[in-house]
């Protein structure tokens, strides 16, 4: 037997009353016989049995519609007797003890009957919901338990009568309300089931609209626009770049799609994405950006990092003469390194015409005002690499 | 020239990607052949099956598993065969579970022809492939944060400083002889640092291993 246990669900098929003792039998794997005999033999202590029948015909839900099992005929004789005997031996044990318990036991009893019958035909409805076709006989059941629920209620409070008037007024109103709140448990518990199963529905077809939405925007557009330029590469291989950093940031990114955490909008990893993203567009290169480290704010000091890291990557792009230009950031508790490198042509530094700021300005000036530190290195025809180094301040300095 | 042929099986679920890369391999590579193509997990435990190739290039993002389930249906009945992970994925959890569960490196689609060449010949040969993404991400998972567990083995769970030194040049960009120039060790000594960085990747039992994953939001 390897089967799995199957749930605990209520037999749609093949039941008497509710599907209750079936779907007990078929979840602990024992016959079904001896779990009606089982709620009979409880129901005889009382009415411990036919209220846990009461409680799990509320509570656990049914299974699903396409179970088919037929009840022979002599299953069904049995458990007739067998609920039969259940009312009596209840009632009996009811008319034994003291008149007091006999009094609201046996009213309440021909409530819980009128109960029981009105939620069956909830039962039945859940598969027609409700909707007419039902037929005669459905609102006749359905009155006619709605009339044993009245009548019980009624008997225990004629029994009560001694206590006055303000009393039975009170009693009245309790009453009515309860017997409402009985009548209509089935409706309750099946509404807050059917809204939450609606909920799950309309945030799947949310996501999915988003999703639609977003390829549309993007990825169908790119592919547009590839089309009508397809006879330049270099612009071919700059919108095909663009798109995949874009869908990427939304896939695996801070906050992305794949994600759902919060991103760090002006964290040091996303400046640099930026900013790589910005020459990758302008130059038609590629520039990927490796970051190792937590993630920090941007102070001015990374901002003038970062500013002059995009310098050095747009040196590389535009005078290197490749297709590819490494970025590495390495994050570490007092100092922050960024490596720009290429295996471009590479230069003599100290050959650098004069008219050339890009360098000496935007790298070496940024830097020193922020107190960090340049080293360059370039040999001719192997390339070149901008080493930028920033110190940056603890936490705690930060605080003080 | 046909003995020393590297045979090759690719696993990728998009039939168009698998084409561009046979073609790309056919026709610039004379030493690599691709003898099969797989487009799902079990299409690619058969196809391997039957083909022994000596490399496999793996998709790590595939339906029903992935390769990692191809890793782990595999691995163990043909240790022989090398694993080369190639994805667009960027996810750094991703990519390491693949590391874990026996690839021998890690390279994204985007590569050219030629570099991915020179990567299946080199994890044939019996090293690891670390793109600068996959380094940076081994990086992170072996740093040192403050507050961090101490490690259970320090022989699995701390990078030597040599072999940091290494992979930060391999995020850098640089290429083993260039690293090897740079540190003034031979390129066998790198490789041999790669290769204990790959085994320490696989086998650590890091605390920050399983954590970091979970918690790290950075890519």
């Amino acid at each position: 037997m390897n089967t799995p246990t199957p749930p605990l669900a209520r037999r749609r098929t093949g039941r008497l009353v509710a599907g209750v003792a079936g779907g007990v039998a078929d979840h602990l794997g024992i016959p079904v016989t001896w779990v009606r005999a089982a709620f009979i033999a409880l129901a005889a202590m009382w009415w411990a049995g036919a209220l846990a029948y009461g409680l799990l015909w509320v509570f656990v839900r049914q299974e699903s519609s396409d179970v088919e099992r037929s009840t022979p005929r002599r299953e069904r004789q049995q458990a007739l007797g067998l609920a039969a005997l259940g009312v009596a031996a209840a009632l009996t044990a009811a008319a034994l003890g003291n008149d007091l318990v006999g009094w609201i036991v046996g009213p309440l009893g021909v409530a819980a009957v009128g109960a029981a019958l009105v939620w069956r035909e909830a039962d039945e409805g859940q598969r027609r919901r409700w909707t007419g076709s039902g037929g005669r006989n459905a609102l006749w059941r359905t009155v006619a338990g709605a009339l044993f629920v009245a009548a019980g209620i009624a008997v225990f409070l004629f029994g009560q009568l001694q206590l006055g008037q303000v009393q039975f007024a009170l009693l009245a109103v309790l009453a009515t309300l309860v017997g409402v709140g009985v009548l209509t448990v089935p409706w309750w518990v099946r509404l807050v089931r059917e809204l939450t199963e609606e909920r799950r529905e309309r945030i799947v077809e949310t996501e999915r609209a988003e999703i639609a939405a977003h390829l549309h925007d993007s990825v169908l557009q790119t592919l547009a626009l590839i089309q009508r330029q397809s006879d330049q590469p270099r612009e071919v291989a700059r919108l095909a770049r663009g798109q995949e950093r874009e869908l990427r940031a939304w896939l695996y990114g801070p906050g992305g799609y794949g994600r759902g955490a919060a991103a760090l909008d002006e964290g040091l990893t996303a400046a640099l994405a930026a900013a790589a993203a910005e020459v990758e567009d302008t130059y038609a290169v590629t520039v990927a950006p490796v970051v190792v480290g937590a993630d920090r704010t941007l102070d001015d000091h990374l901002r003038a990092l970062v500013l002059a890291g995009r310098e050095a990557m747009v040196n590389a792009a535009k005078h290197a003469g490749v297709a590819e230009v490494s970025v590495y950031c390495e994050v570490e508790d007092d100092e922050v390194n960024l490596f720009v490198r290429d295996r471009g042509s590479g230069f003599d530094p100290d050959d650098v015409p004069g008219d050339r700021h890009g360098l000496a300005d935007s790298v070496h000036g940024r830097m020193g005002r922020h107190g960090g530190t340049v080293r360059l290195r370039s040999t001719p025809g192997e390339g070149t690499e901008v080493h930028l180094a920033m110190p940056v301040r603890t936490h705690e300095e930060a605080a003080t | 020239m046909t003995e020393a042929m590297i045979r090759v099986v690719l696993v990728d679920d998009h039939a168009l990607f698998r084409s561009g890369v046979r073609a790309e391999l056919d026709r610039a590579v004379p030493d690599v052949t691709v003898v099969g193509e797989a487009g799902s997990v079990d299409e690619a435990v058969a196809a391997i099956r039957h083909h022994r190739p000596d490399v496999v290039l793996l998709d790590v993002h595939m339906p029903d598993g992935g390769g990692a389930e191809v890793l782990r249906q595999l691995r163990p009945e043909l240790p022989d065969v090398v694993f080369l992970a190639l994805s667009v994925s960027d996810a750094a959890e991703d990519v390491i579970a693949v590391i874990r569960a026996g690839a021998r490196g890690y390279v994204t689609k985007t590569i050219s022809g030629r570099e991915l060449a020179d990567a299946v010949r080199r994890v044939h040969g019996g090293d690891p492939v670390f793109s600068p993404r996959l380094a940076g991400f081994v990086l992170d998972v072996f740093s040192q944060k403050p507050g961090a567990a101490p490690p259970g083995d320090p022989e699995l769970d701390l990078l030597t400083r040599r072999e940091r030194d290494v992979l930060r040049l391999l995020a850098r960009g640089y290429a083993y002889k260039e690293i090897a120039g740079e540190l003034f060790i031979s390129v066998k000594t790198v490789e041999t640092h790669v290769s204990s960085v790959l085994r320490k990747t696989q086998l650590s039992n890091r605390y920050e291993l399983s954590r970091w994953a979970s918690d790290r939001r950075l890519v």
